[in-house]
């Protein structure tokens, strides 16, 4: 007998939680690189407008924070059936992957985004300053100063953000998302199987540790010299 | 030519307009180099930005060679302001970045793309400024001094007719200060740039400079050339900074040197009339006695100059005091 049998007896099919850990990784690659390409733009948008920056516009601040506010403070698995006719008009299905990837954007993205725009705010504003002294267009500071002087902030904020749709995709399980999270609801918590549960949970925690990793060595590498 | 027209600004604070600086006209001329003295608050590192526009002012024009900066909109400021170089206190650089590209960054935004023209550039600017071992390193790798050397090869990347220094030297030892001054005026001299500095130390201005401007809260209080301004401070704040730089002097004393009898006189030599022996060479032929009670001998950018007190007795001190005054020496008699 496999040693891994005698460990868990009641997982019989090794090969599906081998296509689960696919699914999260997939969901999570392709929601990860969607919520940094809208919430990169929207954190940048937060910090220029915001008081006392760049291009202060007190009303365009207030409504786009609030919004993010919004989103931010519903449960994501709330936000999951709340958007479902958005997520059916945007990709054809409310399920699988394809159907997980727009809320897990839309929940993701407004985090990121403050995230984005508290590291940008660290940025000194001497060297701002600096720059505008040179004849810098605003476009050549957000993309030459703001985003490399920023960018250990960055990839710090990529990393949390990216172990938060962890939790995120694995809350999707719930809805039919598929992934490591479904496993462990339908075989786990509906089946009594409690194997299930202690391996998806182990895979995730292995997860969350390779992206902390990951990421730690991305900030060191490219932070601050 | 820099000129300040009936320039003032003010700031907005809780629907308050709080005066910044007073309504002022000044001309700085081309190549020379130009101190604004202050303390801190004084207004000195908003007149600063003004010239850049990195700060607008509430009223008046300032006028570049001719060139109406108030008036210019966004795009034609950027491309004035890549002719206007600026160094700053914190230095300012891009901590992301190394030495080479710091330097270079001011020419890649101006459009440069061609690598061989902005390595060149930035080769000859390194070498300038004594870092060209140091292209590679990142700006935290450097010292304070070598930080600012590499804010000035930046500033001239782009070859600017005008560097403005925002209190430069502030953050150096003294020994560093001294170095980048004399690189200052090696630039100024070298590529006949004109130099605006600020700073709230007297002998900055002292070293580099070759006129002054005083500014005490928000008013410039008094302008003219550094020799001037430092043998004969008009201002009570002008007189503060001359006497800052002055370790031991007696100023300040309501009646100086009360005890001692005699005419009480002080004399200002400058240039040529510092290194002359002329005082012996009066008091001999005139048969007056002096007793020196304070003196100094300095430099002001390459001129020397000194102060001396004295107390004179005998016969004949009017014909002294002509005789003094005639090899261009001033006197002012502080106790007949």
């Amino acid at each position: 007998m496999n040693p891994l049998q005698e460990l868990f007896p009641n997982i019989d099919d090794w090969g599906e939680i081998g296509q689960a850990c696919i699914d999260t990784l997939l969901m999570l690659g392709g929601s990860l690189i969607l919520t940094v390409l809208i919430g990169l733009p929207l954190g940048v948008l937060l910090y220029l407008t915001g008081k006392g920056q760049l291009r202060p516009r007190p009303k365009l601040y207030a409504v786009v924070s609030l919004l993010v506010n919004i989103l931010r403070s519903v449960p994501f698995i709330i936000l999951m059936i709340v958007l479902m006719p958005v997520t059916y008009a945007l990709v054809g299905t409310k399920l699988g992957i394809r159907g997980a990837i727009p809320p897990l954007v839309i929940g993701a993205a407004p985090f990121f985004a403050r995230l984005v725009e508290t590291a940008l705010r660290e940025v000194n504003r001497g060297v701002i300053e600096a720059s505008q002294a040179m004849g810098a267009s605003l476009w050549q500071i957000v993309r030459h100063v703001l985003l490399p002087e920023a960018r250990g902030g960055l990839f710090a904020g990529i990393t949390v953000t990216a172990i938060a749709l962890v939790g995120y995709t694995a809350m999707g399980g719930a809805i039919g998302s598929g992934g490591l999270g479904d496993l462990a609801y339908r075989y786990g918590y509906l089946s009594y199987k409690s194997d299930y549960m202690l391996v998806t949970v182990l895979l995730l925690i292995v997860l969350v540790q390779l992206l902390q990793m990951i990421g730690d060595r991305i900030v060191a590498r490219y932070g601050s010299h | 030519m820099i000129r300040f027209i009936d320039v003032h600004k003010s700031y907005r604070v809780g629907g308050r307009d709080i005066p910044a600086l007073q309504p002022f006209d000044l001309d700085i001329a081309d190549g020379e180099v130009f101190g604004i003295i202050g303390f801190s608050g004084a207004g000195k590192s908003t007149l600063i930005r003004l010239i850049n526009l990195l700060e607008r002012p509430s009223g008046g024009r300032i006028v570049i060679d001719d060139i109406e900066m108030t008036a210019l909109a966004e795009p034609a400021l950027r491309a004035q302001r890549r002719r206007i170089g600026m160094i700053f206190q914190h230095f300012n650089l891009l901590a992301s970045q190394t030495v080479a590209d710091n330097v270079a960054f001011p020419m890649r935004l101006a459009g440069e793309r061609d690598s061989r023209v902005i390595n060149a550039r930035v080769e000859e600017l390194l070498a300038r400024v004594g870092l060209s071992d140091h292209a590679d390193k990142y700006p935290s790798q450097l010292s304070g001094g070598q930080k600012q050397r590499v804010g000035i090869a930046r500033a001239l990347a782009n070859r600017p007719t005008i560097l403005l220094c925002d209190e430069a030297t502030s953050a150096l030892d003294p020994q560093t200060t001294a170095s980048v001054l004399e690189l200052l005026a090696e630039i100024n001299r070298e590529l006949e740039l004109t130099i605006v500095l600020i700073t709230h130390e007297m002998d900055v201005v002292r070293r580099v400079c070759d006129r002054v401007a005083i500014l005490d809260a928000g008013a410039i209080v008094e302008h003219g050339p550094v020799a001037d301004v430092f043998l004969h401070p008009q201002h009570p704040t002008t007189k503060r900074f001359v006497d800052e730089s002055l370790p031991g002097e007696t100023a300040g004393e309501p009646v100086p040197f009360a005890g001692v009898p005699g005419h009480i006189l002080r004399l200002s030599f400058r240039g040529e009339a510092t290194l002359a022996p002329s005082l012996s060479r009066v008091a001999r032929e005139t048969g007056v006695d002096f007793n020196i009670l304070a003196g100094r001998i300095d430099r002001i950018k390459d001129l020397p100059c000194g102060q001396l007190t004295l107390a004179m007795q005998g016969a004949n001190i009017d014909g002294a005091l002509a005789a003094l005054r005639q090899v261009g020496i001033e006197i002012e008699e502080l106790r007949r």
